[in-house]
């Protein structure tokens, strides 16, 4: 093949100002860090009252926390952002709605953040209520006739083993987050995907920024994983396969 | 609010959603048949490939799930051209990606599954005088694939989902028509919330016969 590679473009000032091409890089990593973080605890907090809801004795409850999950696991990401964008705020009390449009801070990395948050929870919810159903039940009644209320039960007994038993799936969930924050880009989040867009017709240095923002998204992929490894490590109970 | 919105764009839209709707069905369809196909492959080769080629395959299938399908998207869209000279179109980029694309994710779950069937009918087959391919096709993939028939079906969930995504190139699927009409009629909200029902059903459906096989598979073994 003939291309000419050209890493030069990455040190020109933009439009004469004074930001390079890789400025800008470091910021989109800092948004797409910023996004997913904010994402992935949203996600985790969300994810784990439904989690929990769904093994609660009332039916109730549980349906309620199945329907979550039935709702945002079966509707694509980038259309659930485009219903909180377009959608949500329409739907809102008239003052409220014209907050949302017009001077709502940050409104698209709230947007984008609360959007994969919640996708991402009805995925949590899922892990943790299969890790909390792996207990035996004879942990739950145990619990339950040592006389502690079924809060303390969860608190106590089932949920310290259950986190530990979905920390492996949690670490490709929290992979998954960085991955679709891609996505948030439609909204208009200046993040990587949105910035290679950008650099890309400026440009034309195509081939380079593919490299460059497809090798970014992989470090953080990998750095997520080092992470939740380590989390695994710390956390880990002895006398648990999972522990060896 | 609720009472201003005017669901009578919907029935005027639908041929124009039925069409984006098929094109979305034929990413699926292609992806799906010929990630199947690809995926096998790749993982025939992690599994019995010599180191080369086992090396290669699991660094095709890493690279693909290290970055996000919205690059990947992006990415076939603007080396396809430069490495064949002459665009092909966003329709196009769009079959060819997503085909191999998900071959490293059917790959991952058929090498799972060819790993679910065990040593001693790979052994009886070669015992049986059968070639490599032989053992492979008679004995060995279709149990394979019958294991692994629920996640093969979540995955053509998920494959489904994110067939959304070609939004970036301009492919027109049926999340894309959606986002035409609402910006040409300005009527978002009955159209974002149309397509997400329409993708709901959809999905959830498929799911409820994934969980109805999953019982059914389970008392067979």
């Amino acid at each position: 093949m003939s291309y000419h590679w050209d890493w030069s473009f990455l040190f020109q000032n933009i439009m004469g100002g004074d930001e390079t091409y890789l400025d800008t890089l470091v910021s989109a990593v800092g948004w797409t860090v910023a996004v997913s973080l904010t994402a992935w605890i949203i996600a985790l907090v969300i994810g784990s009252i439904v989690g929990i809801m769904r093994t609660l004795p009332n039916r109730y409850i549980a349906a309620l926390g199945n329907a979550y999950v039935e709702i945002f696991r079966n509707i694509p990401i980038l259309v659930q952002l485009f219903v909180w964008m377009f959608v949500v705020p329409e739907l809102m009390p008239h003052d409220l709605k014209m907050w949302m449009k017009q001077d709502m801070p940050a409104k698209e990395f709230i947007t984008g953040a609360l959007g994969l948050g919640w996708f991402t929870a009805a995925r949590i919810a899922e892990q943790l209520r299969a890790g909390i159903q792996s207990l035996s039940g004879g942990q739950r009644n145990a619990g339950l006739a040592m006389g502690f209320t079924l809060a303390q039960t969860y608190r106590y007994v089932l949920l310290p083993m259950a986190y530990r038993i979905v920390l492996p799936p949690l670490t490709s969930e929290f992979m998954n987050v960085i991955k679709n924050s891609a996505v948030t880009y439609a909204v208009g989040v200046i993040e990587l995907f949105y910035q290679f867009n950008q650099i890309n017709e400026e440009t034309s240095r195509s081939l380079e920024i593919l490299v460059i923002v497809g090798g970014l998204y992989a470090i953080l992929a990998y750095a997520a994983n080092r992470l939740m490894t380590t989390i695994e490590k710390r956390t880990r109970v002895p006398g648990f396969i999972a522990s060896k | 609010m609720l009472s201003e919105l005017d669901f009578s764009i919907i029935p005027a839209s639908i041929p124009f959603l039925w069409a984006g709707f098929l094109f979305s069905l034929k990413i699926t369809v292609t992806a799906m048949v010929g990630g199947i196909i690809l995926g096998t492959l790749l993982a025939m080769a992690r599994l019995s490939g010599g180191p080369w080629l086992a090396a290669a395959a699991t660094a095709y299938i890493n690279t693909m799930r290290s970055i996000p399908l919205l690059m990947v998207i992006m990415g076939f869209f603007i080396i396809i051209p430069t490495l064949i000279g002459h665009p092909i179109g966003s329709e196009n980029s769009a079959l060819i990606t997503f085909t191999v694309f998900q071959a490293a994710y059917y790959g991952e779950i058929m090498r799972a599954g060819i790993q679910s069937v065990s040593t001693g009918q790979v052994n009886a087959s070669f015992a049986l005088g059968m070639t490599y391919w032989q053992a492979m096709g008679h004995i060995i993939l279709p149990q394979a694939v019958r294991n692994m028939l629920p996640l093969l079906l979540t995955q053509t969930i998920v494959l489904f989902q994110d067939t959304s995504l070609v939004y970036a190139i301009g492919a027109k699927d049926l999340f894309r028509v959606a986002t035409n009409i609402a910006n040409t009629e300005h009527a978002p909200v009955e159209m974002y919330l149309f397509v997400a029902l329409i993708y709901f059903v959809i999905c959830f459906s498929l799911s409820l016969l994934v969980k109805r096989m999953q019982k059914r598979i389970a008392i067979v073994r």
